[in-house]
């Protein structure tokens, strides 16, 4: 496969899981404002926050509004990481791939980028916004759908998981870079109706509400909800998830090679040294400094990824 | 010629149903204009969806636009194409033959058939290529030729595209469109079948590859990128054939062959077909502004290591001046007539040719000697008097820039509109596939339709739609 190729698919399914995580997060930041109206700024702060995009918002914006914030991240051209711009990225480079991809996924991505522009032609109003936000959720979810059920499990799925994955370690480990106060053991030890709904927040923009409960019951804390989303394998959004099929996708890049290569091994380094502990050893380290600490990891893994498989010249 | 009557491909020129259209007609009698006209949108629908559309050239931003797709088939019997045919692979073995004999021992012009300066003089000339003979002998792998009706067994071919000719992608994504739209106007008729023509293409791609390849030939469809007008076709014929679609900065020289750098290295291509003009190929060669090509491509290819298709400096065949001489050249290279007629052309470089053609504008067409695309062309019938005015000027300034032809009263075929079926004038590009094998035309090709009334333009950057075209079984 081409370099290009490859680099073109990763950015792909990058942009594309973006954009679903970007709508997710406007869903829970409009839920919570609904709910508890004295949150509302300070949420649609973390909410951007969370999105990676708060001092560019804070650069091109007089002052936060509920309805500033929802444009910003939905549609605003300005912000990269914007719904809209993220779906326009995908489709982008999925016309560069266009080879790469069966005609399903090729037809999903383009319809996804179709619906998108003309939803988000105009600012969207309030009433819509559940159903904007459920349709591009929806696209999303087709062209994963397509992806699973119509491409061969190659070197080209390969690195559209890798995308994917990585994407979403990231999504995952911001949100929590940026709530992890009330996961802390003094916070929870205050139990006020507050930090419920930070948990409530949390949970909600990682679509594991009703799984979460189902798993640690009534009587689950703080420590339960970080140990649900960093360390619990059986949550395809946690961090131990998607750093282990990042190891395993690029395990399966590395098929018949003498040894593992530079980026398997630090998929390995991340699992092992970080997520194969109990939720203690997490806080020991402080919760913190453990969520920095894997972001850089990230980082540096994706930048390795791109070496290994000579994405640029 | 001006003042036959347009002859209706459908109703000829008598008003009277032709045989290739009879069973279309009474299937159309028993439809339901509402009906159709719901296919019409489910047909944009589907191309918008497929993202089968073009960029325009001159806009700031990449726009995408969508070719105009009209639902009405138009339908050539097997016996009026087999004739087509005939004469479609006499003038490309000529053209191939023309190309081999400018590019070594120049028999043409030693026999006074050719100007020494229609050759020396033209820019599409390329001195590179004097001595180099590509793999296999070939130089024009795949040739557009496009033609004009004007009677029944009256065709014309307009120009030749000895190039990059675009648009094989419409060919077949109009076929799969009415396949999926009107099965059951393809059990009704015969119509043979396009699709194979991505296979074909890679078949006879390989067919030309060089010496230096090992085993299985690589393949690879090189495009100037994503914002090119046609990177959707270059895209959909990479797809297609099951190949790799490159850019130029994906390439570079490796131990004396063009390699693709890969997730695990560089690989060697066989085979590359190009849809980057020559002027872009090689910065080292040619323009060295080029970010599109590939730098030492040009030595590669001299030295036998890959195949280029087509072939640098093929444009001197289908170069509008050297088209006055077409009849000549097949006549000398194949000793047979020309199946096919050249429409009547005046080189304006010839001084009592240029008289003729200032005094007699209004009713010429003229153009670029290296105009595509439609654009640059004064069409002198429905010109204004300034449009003409601007002519006269740039024909005496630089004459030798220029051809005329007179208007041909194109044929027109039915398209769909509100009120049922209306006339509409046509060309149509046939495809054609070289190789040492064989020449191979594809049955039918692209019907560029233009849909404005009256209009003779059927070029998709001026308005212009397309159509799929059958060839039916008598």
């Amino acid at each position: 496969m081409l370099g290009k190729t490859a680099n073109g698919l990763y950015w792909m399914y990058r942009s594309l899981e973006r954009a679903e995580n970007t709508a997710r997060l406007i869903e829970t930041g409009q839920r919570i404002a609904l709910t508890r109206l004295e949150l509302g700024e300070s949420e649609w702060r973390s909410v951007l926050q969370s999105a990676g995009t708060l001092d560019q918002f804070d650069a091109t914006h007089e002052e936060l509004t509920k309805d500033a914030a929802i444009d910003w991240l939905l549609r605003d051209r300005a912000n990269p990481s914007s719904v809209l711009s993220s779906i326009e990225t995908a489709r982008q480079n999925a016309r560069l791939v266009r080879t790469a991809l069966t005609h399903e996924v090729w037809e999903a991505t383009n319809a996804a980028y179709m619906s998108a522009r003309d939803m988000l032609a105009r600012k969207v109003v309030e009433r819509d916004l559940p159903n904007v936000l459920g349709s591009m959720r929806r696209r999303s979810s087709l062209v994963r759908g397509m992806t699973h059920g119509t491409m061969l499990r190659n070197d080209i799925y390969d690195f559209a998981r890798l995308g994917t994955f990585i994407e979403r370690a990231d999504n995952t480990a911001r949100i929590l870079d940026v709530k992890y106060y009330v996961l802390l053991p003094s916070a929870s030890a205050v139990g006020s109706s507050l930090d419920n709904v930070q948990w409530e927040s949390i949970l909600r923009s990682v679509s594991a509400r009703g799984g979460f409960r189902m798993e640690y019951g009534a009587g689950a804390g703080t420590r339960d909800i970080a140990h649900f989303l960093i360390l619990d394998r059986r949550m395809p959004r946690s961090l131990a998830f998607c750093v282990r099929k990042l190891g395993d996708n690029l395990g399966y890049l590395n098929k018949g090679q003498m040894r593992p290569g530079p980026a398997q091994l630090k998929a390995q380094h991340i699992e092992r040294t970080y997520l194969s502990h109990d939720i203690d050893a997490v806080f020991d380290y402080g919760l913190h400094e453990f969520i920095q600490k894997v972001l850089k990891l990230l980082a540096e893994l994706s930048a390795q990824i791109e070496t290994d498989f000579r994405f640029y010249e | 010629m001006e003042n036959t009557p347009i002859f209706d491909e459908m109703w000829g020129s008598d008003e009277r149903l032709r045989q290739p259209y009879q069973k279309f007609h009474s299937w159309f009698d028993g439809e339901d204009l509402k009906r159709l006209r719901a296919k019409q949108r489910e047909a944009e629908e589907l191309f918008r969806l497929t993202g089968i559309t073009f960029n325009v050239y001159g806009r700031a931003e990449a726009e995408e636009r969508l070719i105009p797709f009209d639902i009405i088939p138009r339908i050539i019997s097997e016996r009026e194409w087999s004739r087509v045919t005939r004469g479609i692979e006499q003038r490309v073995r000529a053209i191939n033959a023309f190309l081999h004999d400018i590019y070594h021992r120049q028999e043409i012009i030693k026999a006074g058939r050719i100007p020494q300066e229609m050759i020396s003089r033209n820019s599409a000339f390329e001195p590179r290529m004097i001595g180099v003979s590509p793999p296999g002998g070939i130089y024009t792998h795949i040739v557009g030729i496009d033609l004009v009706r004007t009677g029944p067994d009256d065709f014309f071919v307009l120009e030749d595209n000895a190039r990059t000719p675009s648009g094989v992608s419409y060919m077949l994504e109009n076929r799969e469109t009415m396949l999926q739209m009107f099965p059951e106007l393809f059990s009704q008729n015969r119509v043979k079948g396009v699709q194979s023509y991505p296979t074909d293409l890679r078949r006879s791609l390989a067919a030309c590859a060089p010496d230096a390849t090992g085993g299985r030939p690589v393949v690879a469809v090189l495009t100037p990128g994503i914002y090119n007008s046609a990177y959707y076709e270059h895209a959909f014929l990479a797809d297609q054939m099951g190949v790799e679609l490159v850019e130029g900065h994906d390439l570079r020289v490796v131990d004396g062959r063009v390699a693709m750098r890969t997730t695990r290295g560089y690989t060697p291509i066989d085979v590359l077909y190009r849809r980057v003009d020559d002027e872009f190929l090689d910065p080292l060669n040619f323009n060295p502004e080029s970010q599109l090509g590939v730098p030492g491509i040009m030595d590669v290819y001299r030295a036998g290591g890959i195949t280029i298709a087509n072939a640098p400096g093929t444009g001197i065949a289908d170069d509008k001046a050297i088209y006055s001489y077409m009849p000549e050249i097949v006549e000398f290279y194949t000793g047979e007539r020309p199946l096919l007629q050249n429409v009547p052309t005046w080189r304006c470089s010839e001084s009592d040719q240029l008289a003729y053609v200032l005094d007699n504008l209004e009713e010429l067409v003229v153009k670029e000697v290296h105009g595509s695309g439609g654009y640059g062309m004064l069409i002198g019938p429905t010109a204004t008097k300034k449009d003409i005015a601007t002519f006269r000027r740039k024909l005496k300034a630089r004459p030798g820039n220029y051809i005329a032809q007179p208007t041909l009263n194109l044929s027109s075929v039915p398209i769909f509109a509100r009120q049922g079926l209306t006339p509409r004038h046509v060309d149509l590009r046939p495809f054609v596939l070289v190789s040492p094998e064989g020449i191979k035309v594809t049955d039918g090709g692209l019907t560029r339709v233009a849909l404005k009334k009256g209009s003779l333009v059927v070029n998709s950057s001026q308005g212009g739609g397309t159509k799929d075209t059958w060839v039916v079984e008598d």
